[in-house]
């Protein structure tokens, strides 16, 4: 066994306990040994290494709820390695892999293929979710339990909606067998069929076709009532709309279990970025409004948003240099998920500890993964982060294979300096002291 | 080698990125074409020695014709070429013909294609003045000046006209450039359509008034431009029926009579008899000017082939 450290002087986040402290962490044989503002270099045996991290960060690795790793069927948009390598950069100690591969991950033996080329990289965690409905096709169940034994943390067709009403009951009557979480995505496919952005000013400006804001919030109110029906617990992957917010804020009033996450570029950015018909502002759901993307920061403040995922989804030049209505949807994320979900911390729109547990505590209890807490005990998976360091993104920096990214040329605060998995540093950045 | 002419000066991708100067400097070269191209010879040498390309992703036989005597008239050597659905499907991609006919040097590049936003993708790619003639549902900046031309030789002006706007909306790249061009020219426009055909947003940003009535849209109208609605569009999905579009939304002499005794019709062509429009109004020579746009389209073509063309004469 490796000798145990201890990150000294730092700023420890734990968003499960709302720990906020200066103080040390000590890692052994992988586990958090312990910590608190009692561990002080003085106090510390000679054998533990002593690692100074004053001025920075130390909060659970990032749990990532929605990555598309490029495996198996686009090994030339994102591999396993490269998107491991990509989260481990931004902090991702865990992710969560999306099914809608090519082949789609309904079958037990594709699942454990996926987990076992990530556990070869002994790097960050890769949860894969597996199809609700087999082949993703929204017409018949996948084999849940099967899936669920081969390690499946959530049943999702990805980026697509199940759109026939009754597999989706079926399907959310048969996860409670399990206590699976469903995933959807929201969106009303009559409703979205052949839309390329938000449908509204901008869209009939640019003369493309819109995808309407009620697509997502018809199709979750359907849902809620299917819910009600069946209590199974229900997640909404990325909801972009103020209406979708409205909503899920009334179910869980209600008391239903459902959940739903954000984007960071659906928090960042608007419908204004399509203009001059930039391909890699075309998402799913689209980017809306500049009064949806309030009420999707509202939600996360008031916790009706319970998770921020980056929605990572490589495209390679040739799927994104075309006319944007034939452009594939998608941007990579990983890399920014930190730093562009901290914007608004520096802005001063939701607290720190807030937002870390938006992708920590919360994603792996939704998923039932280990992680995303700092308590003695759990596994020290680690994000040390620097929170006020200025960088740019730029597609070179980055570790994807794609480099279809929203934020090109835009400067974030706030950056990980060390990743740590089970104690092992998997990621750490050159050029920073630690 | 002269400097690069400025960007803006180099395609013609919109009326939203022309600039009104550049605009009533087109109608006024354009103004003097028409004089030009009613003689028995038509020919100058202005674009004498330059190479036109007519890339055609859809299917057009006015537009592209339109170009290809424009170009000639000027002393232009004009290629045709027709990119059909086959072509497409053998996988070259708009990137890579834009690169391969940049190879051939061309001057001037004429693009129509079935999306909004591909003639600027293609314009990027390119090293020579490129024309959008025609875009998705985007813009489609030659009708539009040419419609202007049409309006202000038979009005005399164009600010202060009341222009109705009526039909296919939502489909039409000819009625967003339109209403870009006329309303910066001071028109007034209105848009008169079945909510199923206006799309969302035209009257805050665009500054127009929308109707779903004909008669209440035509009242005191000086102009009635009506648009094509495509078959398809036809049976069912946007509207119920042809004949129920044409009882409601055809333009009929009863229909014109809210209108100013003196309205301009006008067409993009090709027209639908008895479905936007009713064939006896359209061939009312009086009413009419829907040939008057076909022979001002020539004009307009010459003389924004002429402005765009205009960097290389002086470099010479």
């Amino acid at each position: 066994m490796s000798r145990p450290f201890a990150f000294l002087g730092c700023r420890l986040l734990d968003p499960a306990s709302g720990l906020d402290t200066v103080g040390g962490l000590l890692v052994r044989d992988g586990r958090i040994a312990d910590l608190g503002p009692h561990l002080r270099a003085d106090g510390l045996g000679p054998d533990i290494e002593r690692i100074a991290a004053d001025g920075l960060c130390l909060a659970p690795g990032l749990v990532d709820m929605r990555v598309r790793l490029g495996e198996p069927g686009s090994e030339h948009k994102e591999r396993i390695d490269s998107a491991v390598a990509a989260a481990a950069a931004g902090g991702v100690t865990s992710l969560a892999a999306l099914p809608d591969s090519r082949p789609p991950l309904d079958d037990p033996a594709m699942l454990e293929f996926v987990a076992r080329r990530a556990r070869k990289l002994k790097s960050v965690k890769v949860h894969p979710c597996a199809c609700l409905t087999r082949g993703g096709e929204g017409r018949q169940l996948a084999e849940m339990g099967l899936l669920r034994e081969a390690g499946a943390v959530a049943f999702t067709d990805g980026g697509r909606a199940v759109a026939d009403a009754r597999v989706m009951l079926r399907a959310l009557a048969y996860a409670t067998a399990f206590d699976a979480l469903v995933v959807q995505h929201p969106e009303e496919p009559a409703l979205a069929a052949g839309g390329a952005m938000n449908e509204g000013a901008v869209a009939t400006r640019l003369g493309l076709p819109g995808i309407p804001s009620c697509a997502e919030v018809i199709l979750i109110e359907r849902d809620l009532r299917l819910v009600e029906a069946t209590g199974a617990r229900y997640h909404l992957g990325c909801v972009s709309t103020a209406a979708a917010v409205e909503v899920v804020r009334a179910a869980k009033a209600r008391g239903l279990p459902v959940s739903c996450g954000v984007t960071p570029h659906h928090l960042l950015l608007t419908e204004a970025e399509v203009e001059g018909y930039r391909t890699y502002a075309k998402v799913s759901p689209p980017l809306r409004t500049e009064e949806d993307r309030e009420a999707l920061i509202a939600g996360l403040a008031d916790g009706t948003v319970d998770v921020v995922a980056s929605d990572h989804t490589p495209q390679d030049q040739d799927s994104k240099r075309v006319p944007f209505a034939q452009a594939a949807f998608g941007v990579v994320g990983l890399e920014t998920l930190l730093a562009a979900a901290l914007e608004l911390w520096h802005d001063g729109r939701i607290g720190l500890l807030e937002l870390l547990g938006a992708m920590t505590v919360r994603p792996a209890a939704l998923l039932g993964i280990e992680g995303g807490r700092l308590a003695v005990g759990a596994a020290a998976d680690l994000l040390l982060f620097d929170p006020g360091a200025r960088w740019t993104v730029t597609e070179a920096g980055l570790r994807s294979l794609s480099k279809n990214t929203a934020f090109e040329g835009r400067e974030f605060r706030g950056r990980a300096v060390r990743t740590l998995v089970d104690g092992r540093t998997v990621f750490a950045r050159e050029d920073a002291a630690t | 080698m002269a400097a690069a002419p400025p960007r803006s000066h180099r395609h013609l991708l919109g009326i939203a990125s022309l600039a009104t100067e550049e605009i009533e400097a087109l109608l006024e070269t354009a103004d003097g074409f028409v004089d030009l191209n009613r003689r028995s010879d038509k020919k100058l040498a202005l674009l004498r020695g330059l190479t036109q390309i007519n890339l055609f992703f859809e299917s057009s036989t006015r537009t592209r014709t339109s170009f290809e005597l424009a170009g000639k008239r000027l002393g232009a050597d004009v290629v045709n070429m027709s990119v059909g659905a086959s072509a497409i499907k053998k996988g070259e991609t708009l990137i890579d013909t834009a690169m391969t006919l940049n190879a051939m040097h061309p001057d001037v590049l004429v693009v129509r294609h079935h999306d909004s936003g591909a003639v600027a993708l293609l314009a990027r790619h390119v090293r020579c003045a490129v024309i959008n003639a025609g875009d998705g549902t985007h813009e489609h900046p030659t009708q539009a000046l040419l419609d202007a031309l049409t309006i202000r030789r038979r009005r005399g002006r164009i600010a202060g006209l009341t222009v109705a706007i009526c039909g296919d909306i939502a489909h039409s790249r000819v009625a967003r450039s339109n209403i870009l061009l006329l309303t910066r020219l001071g028109a007034r426009v209105r848009l008169v359509a079945p909510p199923t055909l206006l799309p969302a947003g035209m009257e805050r940003q665009y500054g127009v008034t929308l109707f779903h009535d004909m008669r209440a849209g035509l009242e005191g109208a000086d102009i009635v431009m009506m648009l094509r609605l495509q078959s398809e569009r036809m049976q069912g999905s946007f509207v119920p029926s042809l004949r129920e579009y044409f009882r409601f939304f055809g333009l009929t002499w009863e229909k014109l009579a809210s209108a100013r005794p003196d309205a301009l019709i006008m067409h993009p062509g090709p027209m639908n008899r008895g479905v936007e429009i009713d064939g006896v109004v359209a061939d009312d020579i009086d009413r009419s000017a829907i040939l008057d746009q076909v022979e001002m389209g020539v004009a307009v073509r010459m003389a924004c082939l002429d402005h765009l063309t205009r960097h290389l004469r002086e470099a010479a």
